[in-house]
């Protein structure tokens, strides 16, 4: 293989030390965002007040080019000396926790907890910090660096700010890298083939019962979780269905109307998850004729498998920079925002930038003493992609 | 001026406070130095989020505070060691000044302040608040820095959750409206003017805090309110609101010592104030009642609210920061040594 550039490892490698110099410099401005951020409710498709706040963090660093788009990410272009390439760097703002959370975050010395500092508070004040982290290091990029604020990413937003993003910029991006808090070593450049939805099964009121026997919402539901568990899934390509929360019932006592399954299907094929829906919809079919429930199954999100090879430049230079900090690589297929960076033929990786604990509990919590790794990181590989990391071979 | 007009001139929301570039640079223009005090006692859960976020804010991006401190009455935990983590100046209230020895209470580490912290304005901020922001700093500041006459800002918290027009009630806590405005009103009518005259949140400016003397315990925020409006009239103070402050919130018996502290202050007041002739001498303990085994028994908390000197006629402090003793302290109220 004979690289058309001159990239040149060594030079990023060399300015690490100044990076984590900077870091440790701007260590306050960086936890002081993830606070305020932190508190910030900012549930999917309410993320206006998040947005908002990097808004004025960018306008405050004096980037006056700042936008919001229609979909409500917020963006803004930091030029590069040339402008030969974009890089997109991009953190979604949404999070898990519903607004009625107490979002309260507690810093202690050595870490931080309170509900999602780590996914996605701290990738959302790492990009709010960025503009202040660049200034302090000695570094003139060529490129065109555009720091966005995702918003619709999780659940029912099925990416859908980042894609409006993409496929509307008017604008060349050459490459992306998705911050995320979480975890310190997370390397993903591929994609999962993906369904994601939910079984929504609902009988009549108590009064009508006897017709149906005595089946509840819960119980029609553990039919479709015990005809789910019977759905056969091969090993090569790897593939699971991921059973992620259950809603049902008020009592003791009080037969369930309703009951809420969600779910997730994770294949490295594409065709696994295709096949696994039409079982599901037999399965929802099935189940509601024996019970005499109503049991509707719900496909609202899908990804398509794919991404760049282990050996494409980026993977290199990532693990060339993780490498070079210390940094143990995780390497995992994702289903997040590296999917759409994919749809749309963008080399990208994502990173994450500290250890947690509790991960998705209203006590996530997370360890300050790895961030200024986990961040040298990210910046080491922006640098990298502006040297050249990228050019295809 | 009436209450009317000193509502409409000098009650301020935060809000219009919120271009920190401009203040820094009147500030500097009045050469003006501005310390930041939080007293603690067991605050390791929430003094590093506030630490992080004034240092971040207020010292770092926006030199506002020039001096970030907390002074502490002796915790048990890691409130200090948090505190000096990220950044902040930390201190004993045991080891400043220790000639005039060691008393407990949080007006002890508000007064200690006043000799151990250079600025020229010193802003009081609690550390159990919650949802902490710039806000509560530099929306105190504000006034100080664009009325040269406030010499006092207090904050208050008037942000309702749900409103939906027409006319809302607006006011302080249980303590304030049961006994405080109550008292106010009868004593000090002017004074009912200061929504939440309670909240632990003040910006001072130093020849006020000097010349004030300070009690300990529950009446400091009191006694400030009375000796300063003594001295200077109302024209002296103006109010913040800081919005929502989210707090602990303390039960009926806490704030029965509260109130307990705070009327022995006030009557201590009244002899000098010539409201009234001497008054006897008032008991220092607070009966409370509990049940047990179906029968009442007392509880008694012994609650003295001792008060330190105006800071001024302290020596060591006049020697510190090259002051004399203003010729209205006589004899009768020179330096007390403790």
């Amino acid at each position: 293989m004979n690289a058309k550039n001159n990239f040149n490892f060594d030079r990023v490698k060399a300015m690490l030390p100044e990076i984590q110099k900077a870091l440790e410099e701007s260590r306050e401005n960086l936890l002081a965002s993830l606070v305020i951020i932190s508190e910030i409710p900012a549930p999917t498709f309410q993320e206006a007040a998040r947005i908002q706040y990097l808004k004025d963090r960018f306008t405050e660093y004096g980037l006056t080019n700042y936008t919001c788009d229609e979909t409500g990410n917020g963006s803004v272009v930091i030029d590069g000396a040339t402008g030969e390439r974009n890089i997109l760097i991009l953190a979604h703002v949404d999070t898990v926790h519903k607004s009625s959370v107490d979002h309260t975050v507690t810093v202690l010395p050595d870490i931080v907890f309170g509900p999602g500092v780590g996914d996605n508070s701290l990738g959302v004040a790492m990009l709010a910090t960025l503009p202040l982290i660049l200034e302090k290091i000695n570094y003139q990029f060529h490129s065109n660096l555009i720091l966005m604020g995702a918003v619709r990413s999780l659940g029912r937003g099925n990416l859908e700010g980042q894609r409006f993003f993409l496929n509307n910029v008017n604008r060349k991006i050459d490459a992306g890298i998705c911050v995320e808090g979480l975890k310190l070593g997370r390397l993903s450049y591929k994609s999962l083939g993906m369904r994601r939805g939910q079984f929504n099964v609902t009988v009549p009121q108590e009064a009508a019962w006897h017709p149906f026997g005595t089946f509840g919402a819960v119980r029609v539901m553990n039919q479709v979780i015990n005809r789910l568990n019977q759905i056969p899934l091969p090993t090569d390509p790897r593939s699971t269905i991921i059973l992620g929360s259950i809603d049902g019932g008020e009592s003791y006592n009080t037969l369930a109307t309703k009951a809420t399954l969600r779910f997730e299907v994770r294949s490295e094929s594409d065709r696994v998850p295709e096949e696994v829906e039409k079982e599901l919809r037999l399965i929802a079919e099935e189940v509601a004729s024996e019970s005499g429930a109503e049991v509707k199954m719900d496909i609202f999100a899908q990804r398509l498998s794919g991404g760049i090879h282990f050996s494409h430049p980026l993977v290199h230079a990532t693990r060339s920079v993780m490498d070079a900090l210390d940094i143990e690589p995780i390497i995992r297929p994702s289903t997040s925002e590296i999917s759409e960076f994919i749809n749309h033929g963008i080399p990208a990786v994502t990173l994450g930038i500290t250890e947690c604990d509790n991960l998705g509990q209203p006590d996530e919590t997370i360890y300050i003493e790895p961030i200024i790794r986990g961040a040298a990181q990210i910046i080491g590989v922006l640098i990298a992609i502006d040297q050249g990391a990228i050019d295809e071979y | 001026m009436n209450i009317n007009e000193w509502i409409a001139r000098n009650t301020h929301h935060h809000s219009e406070y919120w271009d920190l570039r401009k203040m820094i640079a009147a500030k500097q223009r009045q050469g003006l130095k501005i310390s930041l005090c939080i007293p603690t006692l067991n605050e390791e859960k929430t003094i590093g989020k506030e630490i992080v976020i004034f240092k971040s804010e207020l010292v770092d991006r926006y030199p506002l505070v020039d001096e970030l401190a907390v002074i502490d009455s002796g915790s048990q935990d890691a409130t200090l060691d948090v505190a000096a983590s990220f950044g902040a100046d930390t201190y004993l209230a045991s080891e400043i000044l220790p000639e005039a020895g060691e008393k407990r209470g949080k007006g002890e580490n508000l007064w200690k302040a006043i000799y151990q912290l250079n600025g020229d304005i010193i802003v009081y901020v609690d550390a159990d608040i919650k949802n902490i922001h710039p806000r509560f700093v530099y929306g105190l500041i504000g006034p100080l820095i664009y009325q040269p006459e406030v010499r006092y800002v207090k904050a208050f918290y008037d942000r309702p959750l749900a409103f939906s027009s027409g006319i809302r009630p607006s006011g302080g806590g249980r303590v304030t409206e049961i006994l405080i405005r109550p008292l106010f009103s009868l004593f000090f009518p002017e004074l009912t003017a200061l929504i939440q005259p309670l909240s632990g949140e003040y910006a001072v400016r130093r020849e006020v805090l000097e010349s004030i003397p300070f009690p300990i315990g529950y009446g400091v925020e009191t006694s400030h309110l009375i000796d300063v409006y003594q001295q200077w009239g109302l024209a002296a103070f103006a109010q913040t609101d800081l919005d929502q402050r989210v707090h602990r919130n303390q039960g009926a018996r806490s704030l029965g010592k509260m109130g307990f502290g705070i009327l022995q202050t006030f009557f201590k007041r009244l002899p000098h104030l010539g409201f009234t002739a001497a008054m006897p001498e008032m008991q220092t303990v607070l009966r409370q009642f509990q049940v047990s085994d179906n029968q009442y028994e007392q509880i008694l908390h012994d609650i003295v609210e001792d008060e330190r000197p105006p800071m001024i006629t302290l020596e060591q402090y006049r020697t510190k920061f090259g002051k004399s003793l203003p010729p209205e302290y006589n004899d009768a109220q020179t330096e007390k040594k403790s």
